[in-house]
This record gives structure tokens, C-alpha cells and sequence, in this order.
């Protein structure tokens, strides 16, 4: 049976379930005097049918539809003749590839082999008995799921809190989807990770000084030396992200203070949200702004004083980089400064200081522990930024802090060795998941100790 | 006496460093406030800068160029005669009869250099259009008509160019090209017109022929699959760490962990959708789904967060008058918090979607930057999004890409900006105030 179609009638048996649930608990609670003698609401005792009824049975269907392939794949292969049967995980998946395309008649079986249209033949076969034996068995449970509940059905059954118990269970499983998430993160990155190390030593890549990840695909290919040495990329990256912050940071913090400490409420009222624009503009718009803009702007401008710019230089990327950070910097540092109690500013200024010596010595010292959080919060994102770099920096992995050569970055390398068809088994994949590793764990540590930081910090004067 | 005068001395000498380290001290107040205005005004600046760039490099994409041509459907140049058949119709010259067009519009080019280069005049996609309008009017077989058709991007960048006093364009348009267009323009059967390709046409390699419907349909079922994901799982984890969680460590972990997971580079999220959806559960590259799955995990935390924030702006004692009644917690938090909760939700929703619709880095990852003519139709078919569409093109060589580019990125920015004014006004309109 379809999956949709199942779905369907699935649904029809849930909403029955309910509505005879519910009917069921008003001829029960006639004969005691009305639904008051119930110990829930008729409604809690139809939707405690519905979950009896349809949460196993949806359950057993997401595991079918999320391994039907792999078994059906495998029973399959199984099946095959002794010579077709594939020694590694590529032949696996050009024989199951060129089964698949005969099953679906994408490919002709006059010119293939007699036992891969066999194979070809048992895969629909199966596919078809799969299905069907997964319809009954879903189908099956949700009718079993449904006569319990209706069967354990009486006045006194808690039907409330069941269903509470459920409903609060799924809130859990919500929240949990986080912790999946990070989980998910850290294991993809580290497995493919571990297999690059075992090809390629981690002291190699994280102290070596070359990098050139075009392996070679023949053994006497020229020019591919696919060496992994991640400093010039680890150099680029941060030369990248100290030109933004040098911009950033200074920009970020003077507007904030100006904005919160000496703007009239007009100014504040039109600064304000123009500042914000620039943190929903999309990176990728930055990105083409540095890369057509910016860029050449520099490169003429450096022309004209007589210096050589490249076309792809840090400065580009960095500059508008740090003009995307401006609002990111300014509103965490006007929340912290905000924070600052009243109190110590009427002090500094009762003494007779001035405004701007109040601010330097008596806000910004106090404000200190959470301005230095959210600078941490714009490295973090500075270092994870991606779609400016890969627009407006280059490719060329250089040893070099000089602002105006070309460099490139770990987000750089991570897209350009991902973006397009990749085999799973070649160092140079799994590089870009080494580089992710790093990134993750860089920017996790950053991001920890700057939320630490930060909340320390609020704790101080709540 | 002698006392006094030293006194007024010292005192006089006391008041004048005053005077002196006060006319120091405001001179250091006046800079330290124009440091201020500076930094606001650099970034004031950068907003205009970065709009003015934008619009003035875009704007010319929104009008197309244009030549005016008689067409005759000869039946005989195109050699289809029943456009009933689909495989015939495939096999049609129909850039035949804009050629037999052209050569008629100019007898005076008649060596075989100059009709190829006429022959540059328009669109090599305008060929297709004839067909489809031939296959929805057969009747028009054999008929001659006057239609406007689309030029091709040099003649396009050209003409624009033409009309901007200063800096002509020429390119690749040849002398023989720019007497022809000067012709043209005389009998008034060459002019600008708004751009339709552009609003309902797809990817291609031919500037003119580009457009962004494609992008945008792809975007749409990508942020649907984004919301109806994300939503509710945000919503949920929002209500159970802010109504249910016991405080221990282990509602710490996950507290901490959303936080930690709201800073992560979205591009490690693309390297998770990788690994994990394609690769473990193969679901398959470039469909909105993969898009919209990888997107919901990297917003959920934006809107677990603002949910929280909403959840607790709602006041207790609204709980507590609704438990003193006798509602189970369940039923406080389904029957009144939420719906007190649900402006100050959405607008974080409608945020976390605006983030969403701006992202390209992990979309890259997950193969959404593909080069796919068609336009999506649904959330299972091929397709890239609005922002990969503005990588794409900005990627391309052609020059009249520069335009469409920073067109495309006015249609990003604008939705963009509706998004987040819808967002502000519902927080104004329907948020209430304790």
C-alpha cells in the first residue's frame, strides 16, 4: 500500500478512535448520574484512545520507512551470485545503483547482466511484499492499540493525567531536539574526522604549513600533493577576523555608549533601528557588496598611492565583515551598559566628573566583564563567517599577515572542498570535516566562555 | 596680613590649574562625543552606502531590451506542420524564422559575417518561446505577426549603456551590431520594457533568459517545510523548560546547550545535513525538504529563545488564578498561556523565518546550489533558494549578471524587509503590555 494512502487511512482510524472513545465514556457515566461522575472530561478519554491507536502504530511506521531500504537492499545483495557480490562500499553501491535503475526501467535489461535483472526482478518483488507487510503490521497495531484502550475503558480511569503524561513527554522530546542537534553535530564532524587522522597524522594537520588538498587520483599525477597543513588557513581565518573586529569593535562600542549615554531619544529613535538593519542584511549580500565593491575599491584606491593590492584581499573581506559585526557588537554592549546601575553614574557625576570621564572610568570598567563576553560572541562569529569570505577571499593558502595579499579561511576550504559531487573515502573530503572540527570546538570554547562571561556578569548586578 | 595673601595666592593659583584642567577635560568630553557620532555615523553611512550600491547596480534589471520584428511562421522554415505532435514540435527551427526575420529587416547585411552577427541581435532563447506560442496558437502557422522579442544580454548591457551618458559599454557588440542597433532605434523598434523573464522564468546561462521564479518557489517550499518543522518543536521545548523542567543539571545542559547551539556557524550546520541526513538516511540532495530539515535545526534555538522570553512575559498570577479554579497544569498552560503567549511567538517565528530565508552556508553543503532551470514544484522537486540563486549569479562572468544580481538581492532584501516590518507590527498591534 502507498505510504500516503496509509497515512490516511491511518489518520480515519485515529479520529474514529477518538470519537468512539468519547461516546463510550458518556454511556458509561449515564447510568451514574452524568459526566460530573467521570473522573475526566470526555474528551481526555477520546484523545486517550487516539494516542493508544496512533503512537505505536506511527512509530512502527517511521522505523519501517527509515529502514525498509537498507533491508530490502541487503536481503538483495544477499541474493547475489558469488562474482557480482562487491568487495567494497563503493562496488556495493554501483551494483545496488545499477539494480535500482533496472527495477525502475531506467536502464535497459537486454545489456545487463541475466542475474542483476534477477536481482533487479526480487528487488520490486520484495519492495512490493515489504510494503504490504508493513501496511498490515501498522494497520494491525493501531486497531490492537485502539481495543485496549477501549477495552480498559471505565469511570474511574485516570484518562487526564494519561494523556497529560503524554503530551508532557512529547514537550520533553521537543526540547530534547537541541541536545540531538549538538549530539548529531559533534558525531558527524568527529567520525569523518577520525578517518581523515588516520590518513593524514593530526600533527601534520594542525602544525604543518602547506596546504594543497588536490590529491592525486592516478599514482604518477603531477602536481597534486595533497599535503593537509591547516596553519595558513588557521592564519588567514584569524587575520580575517581581527581586521573586522579591529573595525567592529571601536564602531560597535562608541555607537552603543553614544546611542545610550548621549543621543536625544529622536536620534536614538532613527539610529537605532538603521544600525539593526545592517545585522538582517543576508551575509551573501556582503558578500557580493566586498567582493564587487569593496574590493575593487581598495585595489584602485592602493593603485593610485602605488601599492599593489591583490583583487581578492583580506582587507575587503575583513572591512565589510566588521561593518556586518557593528550591530551585533553594539547591541550587546548596550544591553551591558544599560545594565550599569543608575546609582554609580549619579556618583561619578556628583564628584563633578564629566560625562565622558564617567563613562571611561566608572561604566566601561564595571560594563568590562560583559563587553569582553560579547567581543568573545563576535570572534566566534567572525571566525564562523562564511559567505563574505567565500565571495570576497581568495583561495590561495598563504603564510602571510599582510593585510592586503590575498589569504583564505577554514570556511573557505570547508565550502570549496564540499560544494559539488564528493567521494566519501579521499582525504580531501574528509579535510572539510576536520576543518569543521576545528571550527566547532574554536568557536563551542568561545561561545562557552563568552555566555559564561556574560551571564556572570548580569548575576553582578540583578 | 602676610597669612591672607599667601592663602589668596595659593587659592588663586588652585583655581587657575582648575580652569586650565577644565578647559582640558571638556575639550577631552567635546572629542569623546564626536567619537561617538563618528561611530554612528560610520555605520548610518554603511547602510546608505551598501543600499545605494545595491539599488543603482540593480535597478536596470528590472526594464529588458527589446527589438521589434515582423514574423513570418513559415511552415516550411520551421519544418512542423502538426503541432499536435510532441516530438515534431520538438524538432522545429524556430530561431529560423527570427533569423529569416532579421535578414528581412536588414537585406543590406547580407555577407555571411554580418547575418551572423545579426543573428546576435536577440535571444538565443526566444526560439522556445515562439514554439510554445506557436503550440497554444497553431492557427498562427503560415501567418505573419509583429512581435517583440527579447535581445540578447550584450545588446541589452549596450543599450542600457547607450542611454547613460559618459561611459558607452561596448563589449562584444561589433560596428555592424551598433549601426544596426542605431537603426533600430530610429524606427522607434528598439525600447525598454519591464523585464517578465525575469520575474517568471528560472535559472539559465543566458542573462536575459534568467530569472528568479525559480529561487523564490524554491525558497517558499523551504521556509514552509522550516516553519511547519521548527515551530512546533521551538514552541514545545519552549513550554517545557519554561512551565515543566525540574531545575536540575540536566535541564541546565539542555538551557545552556540551546544557548551554545544559537552561536554555532551556520555552516556546521550543513556539514551535520551532510553527514547525517545525506549521507546516513540518504534522503536525496537539492530538494527543499533537505533545505527546510537543516534549516529548522539551525533557527530552532532563535525561536526557543524569543518563545521563552514570551512564555515568561506572561504574569503568574494568570497561572495561578486559572490553577485556583481548577485547571490541571496542562490545561494552564494550553488554555492560557499560550494564547496570552502567541503574538510575542510568532513575531520570534517570523524572525527565526527572516534568518532563515537569508541563509546560504549550510544550503551550500547540502547540494541546494545546483543549476536547475526548472521551477520547483513542490517540496520534494529540485531547487535552489533566493540566496544560493545570488551566489550562483554572482559567480557568473557575464557582465549583465552584475545587474541581475543585485536585482535579485532588491527581491531578497525586500521580503526581507517585509518580513521584519510584519514582525514589529505584531508585536506593536497585538502584544499586550502588563
Amino acid at each position: 500500500m502507498h505510504t500516503a494512502n496509509l497515512l490516511i487511512v491511518l489518520g480515519a482510524m485515529i479520529v474514529a478512535a477518538y470519537y468512539l472513545a468519547r461516546s463510550r465514556s458518556l454511556v458509561q457515566a449515564r447510568p451514574l448520574g452524568g459526566i460530573r461522575h467521570l473522573h475526566s472530561l470526555p474528551f481526555f478519554y477520546g484523545l486517550r484512545a487516539s494516542i493508544w491507536c496512533g503512537v505505536p502504530s506511527l512509530a512502527l511506521l517511521a522505523l519501517w520507512l527509515m529502514f525498509d531500504d537498507v533491508i530490502v537492499s541487503n536481503v538483495v545483495l544477499g541474493g547475489l551470485p558469488e562474482h557480482l557480490q562487491p568487495t567494497s562500499i563503493s562496488e556495493e553501491n554501483l551494483t545496488l545503483g545499477t539494480i535500482r535503475n533496472l527495477a525502475s526501467g531506467a536502464l535497459s535489461g537486454a545489456a545487463a547482466d541475466p542475474a542483476l535483472v534477477a536481482a533487479s526482478e526480487r528487488l520490486v518483488e520484495l519492495r512490493s511484499i515489504g510494503s504490504r507487510i508493513a501496511a498490515a503490521a501498522v494497520l494491525s497495531l493501531a486497531l490492537l492499540g485502539g481495543l485496549l484502550a477501549w477495552l480498559k475503558m471505565s469511570p474511574q480511569l485516570r484518562a487526564r493525567q494519561q494523556v497529560e503524561a503524554v503530551f508532557k513527554g512529547i514537550l520533553l522530546l521537543c526540547s530534547l531536539v537541541a541536545i540531538f542537534t549538538t549530539l548529531g553535530i559533534l558525531l558527524s564532524v568527529l567520525f569523518e574526522s577520525l578517518r581523515f587522522f588516520q590518513a593524514v597524522p593530526i600533527t601534520e594537520f594542525l602544525f604543518g604549513t602547506h596546504w594543497s588538498p588536490q590529491t592525486a587520483i592516478r599514482v604518477d599525477q603531477v602536481g597534486s600533493s595533497g599535503s593537509f597543513g591547516a596553519v595558513p588557513l588557521f592564519l588567514g581565518t584569524l587575520l580575517i577576523s581581527f581586521i573586522a573586529m579591529v573595525v567592529a569593535v571601536p564602531v560597535g562600542l562608541m555607537s552603543a555608549i553614544y546611542l545610550a549615554e548621549y543621543a536625544s531619544r529622536r536620534v536614538r529613535a532613527f539610529a537605532k533601528p538603521t544600525l539593526e538593519i545592517l545585522a538582517g542584511v543576508p551575509t551573501v549580500v556582503y558578500g557580493f557588496f566586498a567582493a564587487l565593491t569593496v574590493a575593487p575599491f581598495i585595489r584602485d584606491t592602493g593603485a593610485g598611492m602605488g601599492i599593489t593590492v591583490s583583487s581578492e584581499s583580506a582587507l575587503a573581506a575583513g572591512l565589510v565583515m566588521g561593518v556586518m559585526i557593528i550591530p551585533f557588537v553594539s547591541s550587546l554592549a548596550d544591553d551591558v551598559i544599560n545594565a550599569v546601575p543608575q546609582s554609580l553614574r549619579d556618583g561619578s557625576l556628583g564628584l563633578g566628573a564629566t560625562q565622558s570621564e564617567t563613562i571611561k572610568r566608572v561604566i566601561f570598567p564595571a560594563a568590562l566583564p560583559g563587553i569582553v563576553g560579547g567581543v568573545l560572541l563576535a570572534v566566534s562569529r567572525a571566525i564562523g563567517e562564511t559567505m563574505i569570505v567565500v565571495m570576497a577571499a581568495g583561495l590561495a593558502a598563504r603564510m602571510t599577515v599582510n593585510p592586503l595579499d590575498t589569504v583564505t579561511t577554514i570556511t573557505v576550504q570547508i565550502v570549496t572542498l564540499l560544494v559539488g559531487d564528493q567521494e566519501f573515502d579521499s582525504p580531501k573530503t574528509l579535510a572539510a570535516f576536520a576543518l569543521g572540527l576545528m571550527l566547532f570546538v574554536v568557536t563551542l570554547i568561545l561561545n562557552f566562555i563568552a555566555l559564561h562571561v556574560v551571564k556572570k556578569y548580569r548575576e553582578q548586578y540583578d | 596680613m602676610t597669612e591672607d595673601q599667601r592663602l589668596t595666592e595659593d587659592q588663586r593659583q588652585k583655581a587657575e590649574r582648575v580652569a586650565r584642567g577644565l578647559k582640558r577635560r571638556y575639550r577631552a568630553e567635546k572629542r569623546f562625543r564626536l567619537y561617538g557620532l563618528m561611530a554612528v555615523s560610520f555605520g548610518i553611512l554603511s547602510v546608505v552606502v551598501l543600499f545605494t550600491d545595491i539599488i543603482s547596480k540593480g535597478s536596470g534589471a528590472f526594464r529588458q531590451t527589446y527589438i521589434q520584428l515582423e514574423l513570418h511562421y513559415d511552415p516550411e522554415v520551421i519544418g512542423v506542420t502538426d503541432f499536435g505532435d510532441p516530438g515534431a514540435v520538438a524538432l522545429g527551427d524556430y530561431n529560423g524564422v527570427i533569423r529569416a526575420a532579421l535578414q528581412q529587416r536588414f537585406p543590406e547585411l547580407s555577407t555571411r559575417n554580418d547575418r551572423r552577427e545579426l543573428n546576435r541581435l536577440i535571444s538565443s532563447g526566444e526560439g522556445f518561446d515562439l514554439r510554445d506560442r506557436l503550440v497554444a496558437h497553431p492557427e498562427l502557422l503560415g501567418r505573419s505577426e509583429v512581435r517583440w522579442l527579447v535581445a540578447d544580454d550584450d545588446i541589452d548591457t549596450y543599450f542600457k549603456s547607450l542611454r547613460k551618458r559618459g561611459d558607452t559599454f561596448i563589449g562584444r557588440v561589433s560596428g555592424t551590431l551598433q549601426t544596426a542597433i542605431a537603426h533600430l532605434q530610429e524606427h522607434g523598434d528598439i525600447e525598454l520594457q519591464l523585464n517578465i523573464n525575469f520575474f517568471t522564468k528560472g535559472d539559465s546561462r543566458e542573462p536575459e533568459q534568467a530569472g528568479i521564479w525559480g529561487a523564490v518557489a524554491g525558497s517558499f517550499f523551504t521556509l514552509l517545510i522550516t516553519l511547519a518543522l521548527s515551530f512546533p518543536l521551538g514552541v514545545g521545548a519552549a513550554v517545557y523548560l519554561e512551565e515543566f523542567a525540574p531545575k536540575n543539571r540536566w535541564t541546565d545542559l539542555i538551557e545552556v546547550n540551546i544557548n551554545n547551539l544559537a552561536a554555532v556557524p551556520s555552516i556546521i550546520f550543513g556539514l551535520l545535513g551532510l553527514a547525517i541526513f545525506i549521507n546516513f538516511f540518504e534522503v536525496p540532495r537539492s530538494i527543499p525538504v533537505i533545505g527546510g530539515l537543516v534549516l529548522t535545526l539551525m533557527t530552532l534555538p532563535t525561536i526557543i529563545i524569543s518563545s521563552r522570553a514570551a512564555i515568561k512575559a506572561v504574569p503568574p498570577s494568570i497561572r495561578e488564578a486559572a490553577i485556583g479554579i481548577g485547571a490541571s497544569p496542562m490545561q494552564v498552560v494550553l488554555h492560557h498561556v499560550l494564547p496570552l503567549a502567541m503574538p510575542g511567538m510568532l513575531t520570534g517565528a517570523i524572525i527565526g523565518m527572516a534568518q532563515a530565508l537569508g541563509e546560504t552556508a549550510p544550503l551550500l553543503m547540502i547540494g541546494m546550489v545546483a543549476f536547475i532551470v526548472d521551477i520547483p514544484s513542490g517540496p520534494t522537486s529540485p531547487a535552489t533558494v533566493l540566496p544560493v540563486q545570488i551566489f550562483l549569479w554572482a559567480d557568473s562572468p557575464e557582465r549583465a549578471f552584475v545587474e541581475k544580481t543585485s536585482a535579485a538581492i532588491m527581491v531578497l532584501l525586500a521580503f526581507l524587509i517585509f518580513m521584519n516590518t510584519a514582525a514589529v507590527w505584531l508585536r506593536k498591534r497585538l502584544e499586550r503590555r502588563w
